[in-house]
């Protein structure tokens, strides 16, 4: 229990100090800023929704790059992914809009889990039949998703009216549960917590999961036990895009109700470091993702009362991610050359 | 100012990052952090500039930056030998956290229209804009007709070689990041300085990606990298010209051609590419 308390306890004391720092840096009052924060994300029962609400898309999206990079593969395609995601989803609400929407709705869910998996499964098979390195191919699928989105967007799926281009908004009766029709809260929430479960259950309780993770780690020790790592590396893969697909298809029977230009919010980036600083561990990502949420609503909190707003999640963002691989590199080296000296 | 003229400034940006990036990635390094880089160089260029009223003054500090940067950079990829899409992240987020705070804290409120002095140009031909040119050439002969080139080449291919020849692979590959982090702040500066006379949030809206992927389009060599970066300059162009005309094209579907082409041909090569072979992998010395 002490192993992983006092890491994730001095991850919570450096990325605070983080936040002070930067505000000192930007010369804002620390007291009253920290104050708008707290207030905006932990320090009532409205920002805890709201940060229930910006941590649910990041936990999604975190938990796919985490099961990617686990198995050796740099995806940064998550706004690729996302995008394809969303598009499955609102192509299922549209094509099978005579469903009755309490079947519908799942079929939506499952639709932008598909299609973000076969999105991402493309780069997987890049590299794994064409040797094709995955940061370069992801980034190139982003910018094509990027612009069958739009293309979607007036086209096949533009409103009925045809005047702008977004789809149209789906019926109150098609979007997610919501506890309290005074705020977002939604009951995607709870699909974010069960994939922390689900996610974690695959990677360390299942042989599937195993050998992902070898096929990462040691891709010769796999082979010597004639574990195919490519195989892993696309279940991986798939795994991923479709976390970050049903991230999408969340965000849109949960908060949108509609698709339009810049759904992605560029949470495919925001979603590397939340998976980073959660060590790449579901429950590590979980957590990750609460504290980015948080910091996202309470900066929009703050942002209300300054020109200094949600841009800060990305100061504390690269600057976590800095202090994250350097600390952990130097005593990566100390342990090394602890070993070296013992034997 | 002719069309082709204009095609050449809208690729210049681009142009000069993804030739920085194509002697990062020869050297074995992929560096994801070019576009935070791009987006910096832009912004400080912009301060610079409006401080001192000189775009000259402005595209040198672009340039600082995105040696500053490079350094940062290489501290952590090369030296700790941190994972290179991870420092790479980090620098994006930094820049794209930085610039948008510093922008809003110092420009928001007043909502004046910014407004700098812009790069001087004769008949729409800048200097710039010829030494991006130049650079496509001069790289070229660099990387492949002097021994340097080789060696910079070996520390991408085969960096054990390359250290066994008696070079540093970790300085070849510093000094590629430098300037590659030089080339990208220039890119930045310019489309601050150069194109726009004026800064906007996160301006520079993934060009620095843009440069990678006309890397891999361009299959790792200067010129052809130039190629590609004004192919899509004008297809760019073309966009708003079928606008115009009232052509009717899905031109989305258009624009997504270089990047298919892109997957295609490194389909189609596969390992045979000419990707460097140990591109992303951290060079760790042997004792």
């Amino acid at each position: 229990m002490k192993k992983t308390l006092l890491p994730a306890l001095g991850a919570l004391l450096g990325l605070t100090l983080a936040l002070v720092l930067t505000l000192v840096a930007f010369g804002m009052p620390v007291a009253d800023s920290l104050g708008l924060i707290w207030e905006g994300s932990v320090g009532s029962s409205g920002g805890w929704m709201r940060t229930a609400v910006k941590a649910t898309p990041l936990m999604l999206m975190g938990l796919g790059m985490a099961v990617a990079w686990r198995a050796g593969m740099y995806n940064i395609g998550g706004e690729g992914q996302f995008l394809a995601g969303a598009l499955g989803g609102a192509a299922a609400a549209k094509l099978l809009s005579a469903v009755p929407a309490l079947a519908l709705k799942p079929l939506v869910l499952v639709s932008g889990f598909v299609w973000g998996g076969l999105f991402a499964l493309i780069a997987g098979w890049l590299l794994v039949k064409r040797g094709v390195n995955v940061v370069i191919s992801t980034i190139l699928l982003n910018f094509v998703a990027i612009q069958l989105f739009e293309w979607a967007l007036t086209g096949s799926l533009q409103e009925a009216k045809g005047r702008t281009p977004q789809t149209d908004r789906l019926p109150d009766a098609m979007m997610l549960f919501r506890f309290d029709r005074q705020n977002d809260l939604h009951s995607g929430v709870l699909i974010a917590l069960v994939a922390v479960v689900v996610v974690y259950a695959i990677l360390f309780l299942t042989p599937t999961g195993f050998r992902v993770r070898l096929a990462g780690e040691n891709p010769q020790a796999a082979r010597a036990n004639r574990i195919p790592p490519a195989r892993y590396q696309l279940i991986a893969m798939a795994l991923s895009g479709g976390l970050c697909g049903l991230a999408a298809s969340v965000e849109f029977l949960g908060i949108t109700g509609q698709l339009a230009k810049g759904f992605n919010q560029q949470l495919g980036f925001i979603a590397i470091p939340v998976a980073l600083l959660g060590n790449l561990h579901p429950v590590g990502v979980g957590l990750s993702a609460v504290y980015f949420g948080g910091l996202f609503a309470g900066s929009e909190n703050l942002a209300r009362f300054s020109n200094f707003g949600t841009t800060v999640m990305f100061v504390i963002q690269g600057t976590a991610v800095w202090a994250y691989v350097g600390v952990r590199t130097v005593l990566e080296r100390r342990q090394l050359a602890g070993a070296e000296v013992e034997s | 100012m002719s069309a082709v003229l204009a095609v050449l400034m809208y690729a210049t940006p681009l142009a000069l990052a993804a030739l920085g990036e194509t002697v990062v990635q020869k050297a074995g390094v992929i560096h994801i952090g070019i576009e935070g880089t791009m987006l910096a160089g832009a912004f400080f260029a912009m301060l610079a500039t409006l401080a001192t009223g000189s775009p000259w003054v402005g595209l040198g500090v672009g340039v600082l930056v995105g040696v500053t940067l490079a350094l940062v950079s290489g501290a952590f990829a090369l030296t700790l030998t941190v994972d290179q899409v991870v420092v790479g992240t980090a620098v994006n987020l930094l820049a794209l956290g930085l610039t948008r705070t510093l922008f809003a804290m110092r420009f928001g409120a007043s909502g004046e229209l910014l407004s700098v002095q812009k790069v001087p140009s004769w008949q729409g031909l800048d200097a710039v804009m010829v030494v991006a040119v130049l650079l496509a050439v001069a790289t070229h002969g660099v990387l492949f007709r002097t021994s340097w080139g080789l060696a910079l080449r070996a520390a991408g291919e085969y960096p054990q070689a390359a250290e066994a020849a008696g070079f540093s692979v970790l300085r070849l590959r510093f000094a590629a990041l430098v300037f590659g982090g030089a080339m990208a702040g220039l890119g930045g500066a310019y489309l601050s300085l150069g194109i726009a006379g004026s800064f906007a949030d996160n301006m520079t809206a993934g060009r620095g990606f843009l440069a990678i992927a006309m890397v891999t389009f361009g299959r790792w060599k200067p010129v052809p990298v130039l190629g590609a970066c004004l192919l899509l300059g004008w297809l760019d162009g073309l966009q708003f010209t079928f606008q115009a005309k009232g052509v009717q094209l899905p031109f989305q579907l258009f624009l997504a051609l270089p990047y298919v082409a892109a997957l295609l041909v490194l389909a189609g090569m596969g390992r045979g590419a000419h990707a460097p072979a140990a591109l992303a992998i951290p060079f760790r010395r042997t004792r």
